[in-house]
């Protein structure tokens, strides 16, 4: 039975690793929006499958906000936020897939060197766990680095803290409380990045980050 | 219980300070501030004299404030008693000055809030028993001074002097902490009672002295970190610039003497090497610059730091003295220390106060433009003159004995067993000497052109006599620079407490034993002092050469024009300056010391416009210590400029780059 668990939580692990590859080379905003959405929706099962094995009843209510918030609400705010901003028949220039796919391959192997020596003496679960988690941690920060789009932006963050609820469901004895706050502060967020994507639409006409960025460059001469 | 008393007092200091920030703009509150300032420092003041003459026993308290773990302990022991009669002496007589002083004040609302609040805050620096109190208290009294100094803040002299001060303060703050930091060692024990019980190694030990000796020498004006002094204390209202000088220095003496003496265990031999080079050149470089100067106020600054390199001489002295256990010779060395501590918070307040009120009859502090003051202002120039001999180590005035005493530790210098010391202490002895030997000079010519001669400006020549305040204020610290040079055996029974504290009990001999009030500090068969017998012949000698003089040459003197010599209606012009009096010295030392250059500039015959003497006198320690510092930082600051001014997308690439190299690292490093 412990094999298969384990087996079980290394696939959902793994699983979300996978989304985060798939989310680098999405150059459709649609196609991105729905990825996360997958992202968040093996979050949720892999989060429900450490409350099944671990007996910890509270990270039920974890699945469930990552399901409910991440898989659904905030993928449906930000179809309509795309739609509203009329960017969705919108490319966006993805330099590279290639090159992308070649770094996010280095820092999920940085991420496995650097998490199996350090918890050398926790156990097998929590271990596979932490390293998945910081590769999906650091595979959100690429997508951020690499993409223009504010909407992207939004989302490679968003991943990012999918990345650190799994992190935090690995890890026994982590509260709800703080469970909880983190999944408020993200919605929170998404508010006010939704309102603040309105709100740059207005001003520059656009919200791709280098019409902002000309707009600095001008503001300092 | 007098701690409790002193700590209520303190308390309030502050609760004056809430009046002064609600009225100062009212008419009346200048009065009260200071007056009940006046009256909380003298109680105060006998508080811990009666503490330092009676009992004696160490009182401690701790209080439920500042950090939860650690709670705020004040203690109250001989030391700090001593330095709270320094401090509060010092700021009960400036209170008194500013009574009549503050009247003049252009901008109270700027001085009235701060003025208790840096008495306060010296007071808590000195009672203060554990690393966060004392530094809280610390820089509680260098902020509050720095709002002083920044009080006529629309000079950009003054703001210049500020910006400074507050660089320097809070580097001789890091350095306090650090040195803290190491003797309260890993597991943080920071009141000062387990500091005292731990034992560091000898590797932390001399590095908390260094530090110590930054942080308090930074603070008290020691060669090289003097530079912000004669900028800041010159800069704040007159009654202000005495405190700082005065007492202010004394409070970081304390903070060295507090950690190397008690808190720090065995000192190494080198220790009192090092205080004793440093004592030495800032007391020569001191004097030196004040040489130099021509603004009054500037001119005592500058012999602050001299004084300072004097009081570091001593406990240098004792440091080595101490390592090597000749308790003795340590006791005379902390005794002439402690001893001008006092003595230079008596004659440098009593000299800024009479420059204070200079500069409130003329508005001038620039000598070039004074002179001829004692006939307007004699009750001043009376004072102001006991003051420059006290400072010039003038006997039978304080300076002498404390002077005296330091040069009677040096000469017991030959009985140290390390080469080195043996070498340097007479080095050292030699400059001591020397800067003594300058001290009178600058003085001669303070004195000299600001009340001698004739007024040099409009200014000079319309001043007044200053109010009854300010004149007792002057005659007090006057009175008390005589009395502590005739009966320097009182002082030196009054400091016994200290020095056998700080120096494992052992003590000077008891002197209110010898006869006629004699100061025997070693044995009367190598060297005795006796002030009163000096004033006395002094007193008959000049009477009876006084006597002899009217008797048989004023009579058939005749009164002439005063500097006629073929040469009437002179111009107060052509009278002797404080710059042609410089001129000896500045050639002598000037030209080798800060590589001083004179230009002549001679108009070719036919060119009508006048010959020029030009004197570029550069400061070595600033071209070479500080503006590099200052360079290097605008230049660095120059280069991370650029990355106030990134895009989202870089910084957010910085923020990815940098975690990914900090990864890397730690996968590599294992």
């Amino acid at each position: 039975m412990h094999g298969l668990a384990f087996d079980i939580a290394h696939f959902l692990a793994g699983g979300m690793v996978v989304a985060s590859f798939l989310l680098l080379y999405q150059d459709r905003l649609y196609a991105l929006i729905n990825v996360f959405a997958l992202h968040s929706l093996v979050l949720a099962l892999a989060v429900g499958w450490q409350a099944a094995i671990q007996g910890a009843h509270h990270l039920y209510i974890t699945a469930g906000i990552a399901l409910v918030f991440k898989a659904i609400v905030i993928p449906v705010a930000l179809h309509r936020i795309v739609r509203r901003l009329g960017i969705h028949r919108t490319l966006e220039a993805v330099g590279g897939v290639g090159r992308d796919m070649l770094a996010g391959t280095g820092l999920v192997a940085l991420a496995i060197l650097v998490m199996l020596p350090v918890t050398a003496t926790a156990d097998a679960l929590a271990r596979e766990d932490l390293a998945f988690a910081l590769a999906v941690v650091l595979l959100g920060l690429l997508l951020m680095v690499t993409r223009r789009n504010a909407v992207s932006l939004v989302i490679g963050f968003m991943s990012l803290e999918n990345g650190l609820v799994l992190a935090a469901a690995g890890a026994r004895g982590m509260p709800l409380a703080v469970e909880i706050s983190v999944a408020f502060s993200v919605l929170i967020a998404l508010i006010v990045i939704g309102i603040f994507l309105f709100r740059i639409r207005e001003r520059f006409d656009s919200v791709d980050m280098q019409a902002m960025d000309t707009f600095r460059e001008e503001r300092r001469r | 219980m007098p701690l409790s008393l002193l700590l209520g007092l303190a308390m309030a200091l502050l609760t004056v300070d809430l009046h002064a920030i609600a009225a100062s703009r009212r008419k009346g509150c200048s009065h009260r501030v200071y007056g009940v300032s006046l009256t909380i420092c003298i109680i105060l003041l006998g508080t811990a004299l009666a503490h330092l003459l009676g009992d004696r026993t160490p009182a401690t308290l701790t209080l439920p404030l500042g950090l939860p773990w650690l709670g705020a302990h004040f203690r109250l022991d001989a030391l700090s008693a001593f330095f709270l009669i320094v401090v509060n002496l010092g700021g009960a007589v400036a209170s008194l000055f500013a009574l009549g002083y503050g009247q003049h004040e252009q901008a109270p609302e700027r001085v009235l809030p701060f003025y208790p609040a840096f008495l306060a805050g010296m007071n808590l620096v000195l009672l203060a028993d554990d690393a966060f109190t004392f530094l809280f208290a610390w820089e509680f009294m260098s902020l509050s001074s720095w709002a002083l100094v920044m009080a006529h803040h629309r000079e950009p002299a003054n703001a210049r002097a500020g910006y400074l001060y507050l660089v320097m303060a809070c580097f001789g703050t890091l350095a306090l902490l650090l040195a803290f930091g190491l003797l309260a060692g890993p597991d943080g024990g920071y009141d000062f009672a387990a500091i005292r019980a731990a034992q560091v190694t000898p590797g932390a030990a001399a590095l908390a002295l260094a530090l110590a000796l930054a942080g308090a020498g930074s603070k008290a004006g020691l060669v090289p970190l003097h530079v912000w002094l004669p900028l800041a204390h010159p800069a704040a209202p007159s009654h202000v610039s005495a405190l700082m000088s005065g007492v202010m220095t004394k409070v970081a003496v304390y903070g060295f003497i507090r950690i190397a003496f008690d808190l720090l265990g065995e000192p190494a031999w080198w220790w009192g090497g090092l205080v004793l080079a440093l004592g030495g050149i800032t007391a020569v470089l001191g004097v030196l610059y004040a040489l130099m100067q021509h603004d009054l106020k500037r001119l005592l600054a500058y012999h602050t730091v001299e004084n300072i390199g004097i009081i570091f001489i001593g406990l240098g002295l004792a440091l080595a003295f101490q390592t090597n256990h000749m308790y003795a010779n340590a006791a005379l060395a902390l005794t002439a220390a402690l001893f001008h501590i006092l003595n230079h918070s008596l004659f440098k307040s009593l000299l800024f106060l009479g420059t204070g009120a200079v500069l409130t009859a003329t508005g001038e502090r620039d000598m070039e433009r004074l002179g001829g003051l004692i006939h307007p202002m004699p009750w001043t120039a009376l004072a102001f003159l006991i003051g420059a001999a006290a400072i010039s180590a003038l006997p039978p005035l304080n300076g002498f004995v404390s002077e005296w005493l330091t040069f009677q530790a040096i000469l017991a210098s030959p009985e140290l067993p390390q080469w080195p010391l043996k070498f340097l202490v007479p080095a050292v002895g030699a400059l001591l000497a020397l800067s003594a030997a300058l001290a009178a000079t600058c003085f001669v010519k303070a004195f000299g052109i600001t009340f001698l001669g004739r007024p040099r400006s409009p200014a000079a020549a319309g001043a007044r006599e200053t109010d009854r305040y300010s004149l007792v204020a002057l005659f007090v610290l006057a009175a008390l620079c005589l009395l502590a040079g005739i009966l320097p055996g009182l002082v030196v029974d009054g400091l016994s407490p200290v020095v056998s504290m700080l120096n494992g009990s052992t003590r000077l001999t008891a002197q209110s034993s010898q006869p006629w009030l004699t100061l025997v500090p070693v044995v009367d068969v190598k060297s005795t002092y006796n002030g009163l017998l000096v004033l006395l012949f002094m007193a008959i000698s000049g009477t009876v050469a006084a006597l002899l003089i009217h008797r048989f040459a004023s009579a058939a003197a005749r009164r002439g024009p005063a500097w006629d010599c073929g040469f009437p209606e002179a111009s107060p012009a052509t009278q002797y300056t404080a710059g042609s009096f410089a001129q000896p010295i500045r050639r002598v030392f000037g030209s080798v010391v800060f590589q001083a250059r004179e230009r002549v500039f001679m108009p070719p015959p036919g060119d009508a416009r006048p010959a020029r003497l030009e004197v570029e006198l550069p400061d070595p320690v600033w071209d070479r210590g500080y503006a590099p510092i200052a360079a290097a930082v605008v230049a660095l600051s120059t280069r991370f400029n650029a990355f106030q001014y990134l895009t989202i997308r870089r910084y957010l690439s910085l923020v990815f780059g940098a975690l990914v190299v900090l990864l890397l690292g730690m996968v590599l490093w294992r």
